[in-house]
């Protein structure tokens, strides 16, 4: 038994190596193999793997986790502009700072549980993204967003280091490689790779951090709080540094979006960010191990799909039908695409979380658990007894 | 020589005199009942001693230390455990994690950031966690979660939570209570196993039949206040008790 779940997470660690090194292939025949969304699939891949330790692990849903992505992105800005546009410190800085804010906020807001700790931590976001659009002007830039100017001092930078966010010369936007797929285009890019390490070793901490004895005591804390404190153990500090965990991957993430792409803007720190990665989380299973990351980038995909979808392009996928029943299907359709496309997020969400509350992880189980049962009868119909069902995950 | 000492204890809600002037002392080593009629103010008693409740006035001392103005984890980790009237267990987890949680409280004491250490390399837990399940005979369902067990089961599976971390005071509210008359012979006798490694006993009970099968001593409160404190043989015949229980309707 035991021996029997160690080997599973080796093996689930092992598909996870392979399928985010070989993500340009995977996307590919979608169309989603560009640095840009194949880094938004990993960056917000470890945003909602560091939401679900603090949700997944202890039940606490924070509404205002963006904050510390917003927070991440302007202190990783903030070292582009002042030492260089080198990755290592401006991710360091991230982190520390996200996680400085999360003791604060933490500290405060986990005096109360479920709704009120909620609203506490929405409270908090909000108070910090209008601060970031008045009183922190000068370290935000306000609605411009912070960014690094000709004039800034980058005291470190290099004068053969590059005009852009880089690791040791190494170019975060460069595509190294481009190649075909099945026919269809697979850009490999310096960024992806650099994100995609950090969010193969955020995953491997969460797996160790759900197997641990600090992991039992945050489930324990989601299952029966009053029973833990009966038992001796203190719950303040065991939420508390689940908390400062998620901050920190949090920062992670807002770093990361600052080295793609030097750029910080408030928005990254509304309520409607912090709701994301709950959508993110909960479509994928809250509390599984991958969930998280396959929802925040089944999400990011249709952002990045559905968003692109006018008028013009519904027109021609209905050209083949008489005009005025195409023109009448795209009226129909076009609230759903385009600026719309909340919309469809909305009523899938909707959809998954009425039919599969366990969310994308639930339904997998389910399909894998129908074709053993499938393949069981098949076997035991040529061994000529009746098929064994074997209860319970794999 | 007195494991818990009670002295004078007052509390008040609102209007009602919950607990009026409550003397207690417990010996150590010994099983020591609380019996009394619905609403004398038994559970009440016992969350003073627990930090669920701080009394208005009077003191509560366990093993020469005050228990006031502690808090439940505190309290527990000076080696006092309960078993609640409603089983308080993680019911989503399994029965082996509900046990291995307490045995790791009692080790590393009331935080201690172990995440990146492995639960399946802790053998010495583990082993620890399936002896007490096996000593509340729930070995078969250690990997079953806790939320599929009957109510007795739950019970027993909060006994060996309790149990796990060897406490020096374990306080017991309405053990038996919802049982099956066989499931309560074998918790009386369970419960007489624990009493003889010399682990102190305060039980809380409806069921004469458990109680004079386990207690040394016992206390009876009635409507707040502790009307006799005797050995069990001179609890049966006292007529004061008789009236607390039936409002003196024989006399």
């Amino acid at each position: 038994m035991l021996a029997n779940s160690r080997r599973g997470d080796r093996a689930l660690l092992l598909f996870f190596v392979v399928s985010v090194l070989l993500m340009p292939f995977v996307a590919a025949p979608f169309g989603a193999s560009y640095p840009d969304l194949l880094q938004k699939f990993a960056i917000y891949g470890i945003f909602a793997i560091g939401f679900n330790v603090l949700f997944g692990l202890t039940g606490y849903l924070s509404f205002g986790h963006a904050a510390f992505l917003g927070v991440g992105s302007y202190a990783a800005v903030w070292m582009f502009k002042l030492l260089s546009y080198n990755v290592v410190p401006a991710l360091v800085l991230s982190v520390i700072v996200a996680g400085l804010f999360a003791v604060l906020i933490g500290f405060i807001s986990l005096r109360r549980t479920g709704i009120y700790f909620s609203i506490l931590t929405l409270a908090f976001a909000q108070m910090m993204f209008a601060l970031a659009y008045s009183v922190l002007t000068p370290l935000t830039n306000g609605e411009t967003g912070q960014q690094v100017y000709t004039g800034d001092p980058q005291y470190l930078a290099l004068a053969t280091d590059p005009d852009t966010t880089h690791l040791f010369g190494v170019k975060m936007n460069e595509v190294f490689l481009k190649t075909e797929f099945l026919g269809f285009e697979a850009q490999f890019n310096y960024g992806y790779y650099f994100a995609a390490i950090f969010l193969i070793i955020a995953f491997w901490i969460a797996l160790k951090i759900y197997r641990s004895p600090f992991g039992l005591m945050l489930r324990a804390v989601k299952t029966n709080q009053n029973r833990l404190n009966y038992t001796g153990i203190n719950t303040k500090p065991y939420t508390l540094a689940a908390f400062v965990i998620s901050g920190m991957y949090a920062g992670l993430a807002g770093g990361l979006l600052a080295c793609m792409d030097p750029l910080a803007g408030a928005e990254r720190m509304q309520w409607t960010a912090s709701g994301e990665v709950v959508l993110m989380t909960i479509l994928g299973g809250a509390g599984t191990m991958l969930g998280p990351v396959l929802g925040a980038s089944f999400i990011k995909y249709f952002e990045a799909v559905f968003s692109k979808i006018n008028d013009h392009v519904l027109h021609d996928w209905f050209s083949f039908l008489p005009d005025p029943i195409a023109n009448l299907l795209t009226v129909i359709v076009s609230p759903f695409v385009g600026q719309g496309w909340h919309l469809t997020l909305g009523a899938l969400f909707m959809v998954i979380v009425i039919f599969l509350p366990g969310g994308l992880m639930e339904g997998i189980n389910r399909v894998m658990r129908l074709m053993r049962k499938l393949g069981g009868s098949e076997r035991a119909a040529m061994a000529g007894h009746p098929g064994r069902v074997r209860e319970g995950e794999p | 020589m007195t494991i818990l000492t009670v002295r004078n204890v007052n509390k008040r809600f609102g209007g009602l005199k919950a607990l009026n002037e409550v003397n207690l002392t417990v010996e150590q080593g010994t099983v020591h009942a609380i019996i009394g009629p619905n609403g004398a103010g038994k559970s009440t008693l016992l969350n003073c001693f627990v930090g669920r409740l701080e009394p208005d006035t009077g003191t509560v001392d366990f093993d020469g230390r005050s228990l006031l103005r502690l808090k439940p984890h505190e309290i527990n980790q000076a080696g006092v455990s309960r078993v609640f009237q409603t089983p308080e267990i993680f019911s989503d987890l399994t029965l082996i994690e509900n046990v291995m949680i307490p045995a790791f409280a009692r080790r590393d004491g009331a935080f201690k950031l172990h995440a990146l250490e492995s639960v399946r390399q802790e053998r010495d837990i583990h082993k620890h966690a399936m002896m007490m399940l096996d000593d509340v005979g729930l070995t078969r369902q250690a990997e079953v979660v806790a939320s599929q067990l009957s109510r007795g089961d739950k019970r027993r599976l909060e006994l060996a939570m309790c149990l796990v971390q060897d406490p020096k005071l374990l306080l017991l509210d309405e053990p038996t209570a919802g049982m099956a008359r066989a499931d309560t012979n074998n918790t009386i006798e369970l419960l007489k196993q624990i009493a003889g490694r010399g682990i102190t006993m305060v039980v809380i009970e409806h069921d004469m039949h458990v109680v004079f099968s386990l207690a040394d001593r016992i206390s009876v409160l009635a409507q707040g206040t502790v009307i006799v404190e005797d050995l069990p043989e001179n609890i049966k015949g006292n007529i004061k008790v008789q009236e607390a229980y039936l409002g003196g309707a024989h006399l």
